[in-house]
């Protein structure tokens, strides 16, 4: 029914599909002369189709994600994605912030279809915000653990990423080192480096605090941190780590697969990483991971995505790329991961993290941890 | 009524709107989130604001005057050079500057590294780069020039016959300086220092960068981390009461500044310096545009050669410069058409309500781009919901977003940001088409089109390139309101310094930063080859 000339100049300037042409189409369909005269059809499906792309209104067949994950460490995934199923996806990678404030925004006209993001906290806020719909699906259950998901089955876990003491070796015998608890100590004054409480890590890291202490006493662990510090709060955890190698602080707090990239760089380093709260609860795991979007388009197609994201052959490569652990528990880590050593991790279900963020940033607020 | 004269007056309405939307939040009643702020955050954001304001003006102001005076009285060795390479600094956009220094002076960067190494010892002494004072001289080597500018030009129109009435009657020229040349010139100094606590009040890239916390930080904080608007837009609007109170003063100084203007009085001899007085001027400069500016292009150089080896992603850096380059050309391109249709509008109906609705629409230049973003973002969305639910009513597709995902919230709040840059440099062009030029045009029977195409397009041009490219420019180092406000996908090289440096990826941020800084050099470089000529 389309004839050709329209369809050539459609194509050319919207990457706009027949079917949402089509849709388009319907407006001038009562039309007699639809039939009978295609340029003037033409131009009017010109106009308007230079308007649905001025007005970006979300009729695009791809996936569409919001990635608070960064680029480098989506687009293999995807791009595996892509050529098993066809399926084309288009990103956009921001802070989890900015992706869920622009989120709310939208509304029920988000062009997004799937939120990732590097930590299970603003999940949680999203699915509370009503920005991620529950899903149902056997693969995600099967693959991933309870502990690591959502219980409303809103969000999935997708990698593991631990975080953890690093120490410098020169300066602390790991025997001296015990529990995040412990780094309140005065005996670490001037000893301590941490990364600014702007970053999402550092605020989960509180909330399960929390979740396990109670406010007050949380409270007092973080002052206790604060009054320890040898420097301001660092921008990030490479920067913690690199103060801990040049012996500015013994000790900091950070994300395992920091310390993987630093060591590869320069494997002489004085750093190792010590595995905090052994005989307690564990240590303190969080999780890069995803959900579908309340009013995303694509609803199969997203599911696709994150089954795909959880099976044998995209966890490795999820994991891997960034030096982290999987979290489906058939798939062993990266060589260089393992190399690291066993460690038992908490098992508090990742949703207090969420419930308790805000929380944990006035708390550090209150605190004066910056 | 004619639509030209409204246009003055619709165009102040487009820059009101934003600030009475934000200042309405106070109206509204306070959330958790603001009472958390008001006990644990305010009077520390109020404290910093406070020391960064002051540490900035005292450090623009000393070596801003020092410079000027210097290069405006003095003859010594490459003079006419430093004059105008002095003004250098101003292509690097702050937080440039920033985590430049950052990189380098830092605990962890070469220069520490290399003294802890040689003199095995923990340095000590050195002083905390990421603290206040870190802030403090990154931005006062970031926007002296504003200072330098107007004093060394207020020092060269004094004419010499002051100061050597002053020396007759006795004063050397140490005490020349201080009653007579500096008085003289407090106007413009002042009026450059107002310009820096704006810059400086407005910042959001350096104080990100050093972790130091500003309102600016608190508003992005606010809304994109506790997701309270509401909150974020309060900040804003007791951010907006700081600013006009800034802007009051700076009227005020404004009108005084009459009152120095004085003739040229004959350029009198520099005064050459002698021996080791030279050796002093020429280091200090040296030292300056060292620290300023030689210093962090070669660390961006090195870094972007070590990023450019490694995993340099070609194709992403072409979309973020491709991003910059068509946001900052539409945005010039928008401002200088809406300035020439104002300015015109004021030619043909000049009158003092025409007159305070241009000053009133180019008061955007004082606002910061987070209170900005946030007076556009929320008319906006607003206005998106009943476009899409009125359109979605009319047609048979279900309309999503109509405004946002476009370029145009974004584009408007530059509009209303950079009018008054480009207005500077329309309106002075325009000035020089006087009334008798047109109407000797007229007599030689041109109307209408034909004298604005003939006689005002060529006398306009120059003027209106300049508002162009200043416009592009700015627009192009802009950061927050970009950060805040950019559709999807629409990410600059503004955004991913932002985005490289929040990670401490200094190396990674290199290269978009070099590429600012080479488009920044553009407007210096014709600004220096007026003044040569």
């Amino acid at each position: 029914m389309i004839t050709i000339p329209i369809h050539t100049i459609v194509t050319d300037i919207v990457l706009i599909n027949e079917k949402s042409l089509r849709n388009l189409l319907t407006l001038t369909h009562h039309s007699e002369l639809y039939m009978f005269k295609p340029y003037i059809n033409g131009y009017i499906v010109t106009l308007l189709c230079c308007f649905a792309l001025f007005a970006q209104s979300a009729q695009a067949q791809e996936l569409v994600v919001y990635s608070a994950r960064i680029e480098q460490l989506i687009k293999p995934m995807f791009d595996a994605f892509t050529k098993e199923t066809g399926i084309k996806i288009k990103f956009t990678t921001d802070n989890e912030g900015a992706l869920l404030a622009k989120l709310q925004a939208e509304g029920k006209n988000t062009p997004a279809d799937v939120l990732i993001t590097s930590d299970a906290g603003n999940l949680w806020a999203a699915a509370q915000a009503d920005l991620l719909k529950p899903i149902k699906s056997a693969v995600l259950e099967r693959n991933i653990p309870a502990h690591l998901r959502d219980p409303k089955n809103e969000w999935f876990g997708l990698s593991i990423r631990a975080r953890t003491m690093v120490y410098n070796t020169k300066k602390v015998k790991p025997e001296e080192l015990s529990s995040y608890e412990n780094l309140a100590d005065p005996k670490w004054k001037n000893r301590l480096c941490l990364r600014s409480s702007k970053k999402v890590y550092n605020q989960s890291l509180v909330a399960m605090l929390i979740a396990e202490h109670g406010e007050a006493k949380t409270e007092e662990i973080v002052k206790g941190w604060v009054a320890n510090l040898a420097t301001e709060p660092l921008s990030d955890d490479t920067k913690a780590l690199e103060y801990v190698a040049a012996g500015k602080c013994d000790v900091t707090l950070v994300n395992t697969y920091y310390f993987g990239r630093l060591m590869k760089k320069d494997p002489n380093l004085p750093l190792a990483i010590f595995w905090p709260n052994q005989s307690k609860d564990g240590v303190h795991v969080n999780v890069s991971g995803a959900g579908v979007t309340r009013y995303g388009r694509n609803e199969q197609a997203a599911i696709k995505l994150l089954e795909f994201l959880s099976s044998e052959k995209a966890q490795n490569l999820f994991a891997d790329v960034n030096m982290e652990y999987p979290v489906n528990p058939a798939i062993d880590a990266d060589a260089f991961v393992e190399s690291w050593g066993e460690f038992k991790q908490s098992r508090m279900n990742l949703s207090k993290a969420g419930e308790l963020q805000a929380t944990a940033v006035k708390l550090m607020d209150r605190a004066g941890y910056r | 009524m004619s639509v030209w004269r409204a246009i003055p007056f619709v165009t102040a309405g487009l820059v009101l709107a934003p600030i009475g939307v934000v200042l309405s939040s106070l109206l509204a009643p306070v959330g958790d989130i603001w009472q958390h702020l008001v006990e644990t955050s305010l009077p520390l954001l109020l404290l910093n604001t406070f020391w960064l304001a002051c540490g900035v003006i005292a450090g623009t102001a000393i070596l801003g005057v020092s410079l000027a005076w210097v290069t405006a009285v003095y003859e010594f060795p490459g003079r006419r050079f430093f004059s105008w390479a002095l003004l250098l600094p101003m292509a690097m956009p702050a937080y440039v500057t920033a985590f430049v220094a950052l990189g380098l002076f830092d605990f962890t960067g070469p220069i520490q590294t290399t003294l802890r190494n040689t003199f095995d010892s923990d340095l000590t002494w050195f002083p905390e780069v990421r603290g206040r004072m870190g802030v403090i001289v990154v931005m006062s080597l970031a926007f002296y020039p504003y200072v330098y500018l107007l004093a060394r030009n207020a020092f060269l129109t004094q004419g010499k016959r002051s100061l050597e009435v002053a020396q007759s009657l006795g004063f050397n020229r140490i005490q020349g300086f201080f009653r007579v040349a500096l008085p003289m010139a407090r106007p413009w100094i002042a009026g450059g220092l107002m310009l820096v606590l704006m810059e400086t009040l407005a910042d959001f890239g350096t104080v990100s960068v050093f972790n130091y916390n500003t309102f600016t930080t608190a508003i992005y904080k606010a809304w994109f981390s506790m997701f309270s608007l509401q909150a974020a837009s309060q900040l804003a609007s007791l951010l907006i009461i700081i600013v006009f109170i800034v802007i009051a003063i700076e009227q005020r100084l404004r009108m005084r500044m009459r009152y120095a203007e004085s003739k040229i009085s004959g350029r009198a001899q520099r005064m050459p310096l002698v021996g080791g007085q030279k050796i002093v001027a020429i280091g200090f400069i040296v030292s300056v545009l060292t620290v300023a500016f030689a210093l962090p292009i070669t660390q961006l150089v090195l870094w972007s050669i070590d990023a450019f080896a490694n995993d340099f992603d070609s194709s992403r850096y072409w979309e973020f410069l491709s991003h910059s380059i068509s946001l900052s050309s539409l945005a010039a391109a928008l401002t200088c058409a809406v300035v020439i249709v104002m300015v015109y509008a004021v030619r043909r109906h000049p009158s003092i309500a025409t007159r305070n609705a241009v000053r009133i629409a180019t008061i955007g230049y004082a606002l910061p781009g987070t209170v900005l973003a946030i007076g556009v973002y929320v008319p906006f969305i607003w206005l998106d919901g009943q476009l899409s639910a009125w359109l979605s009513q009319w047609s048979s597709i279900e309309w999503s977003q109509v405004i946002q995902g476009t370029l145009m919230m974004m584009l408007i709040a530059y509009l209303i940001r950079f009018m008054a840059v480009s207005h500077y440099a329309i309106d002075s062009a325009m000035h020089r088409i006087t009334a008798s030029i047109d109407e000797a045009a007229m007599s030689l029977g041109l109307n209408g089109w034909s004298i604005i195409h003939k006689i005002h397009i060529p006398i306009l041009k120059s003027g209106l390139f300049t508002a162009a490219t200043l416009v592009f420019v700015d627009v192009m180092k802009e950061m927050p309101i970009t950060l805040m406000t950019r559709p999807f996908g629409w990410d600059t090289l503004a955004v991913r310094v932002y985005q490289m440096t929040s990670e401490g990826q200094w190396e990674q941020a290199a290269i978009p930063a070099i590429t600012m800084v080479l488009a920044g050099l553009i407007p210096i470089f014709f600004f220096m080859r007026n003044t040569e000529s």
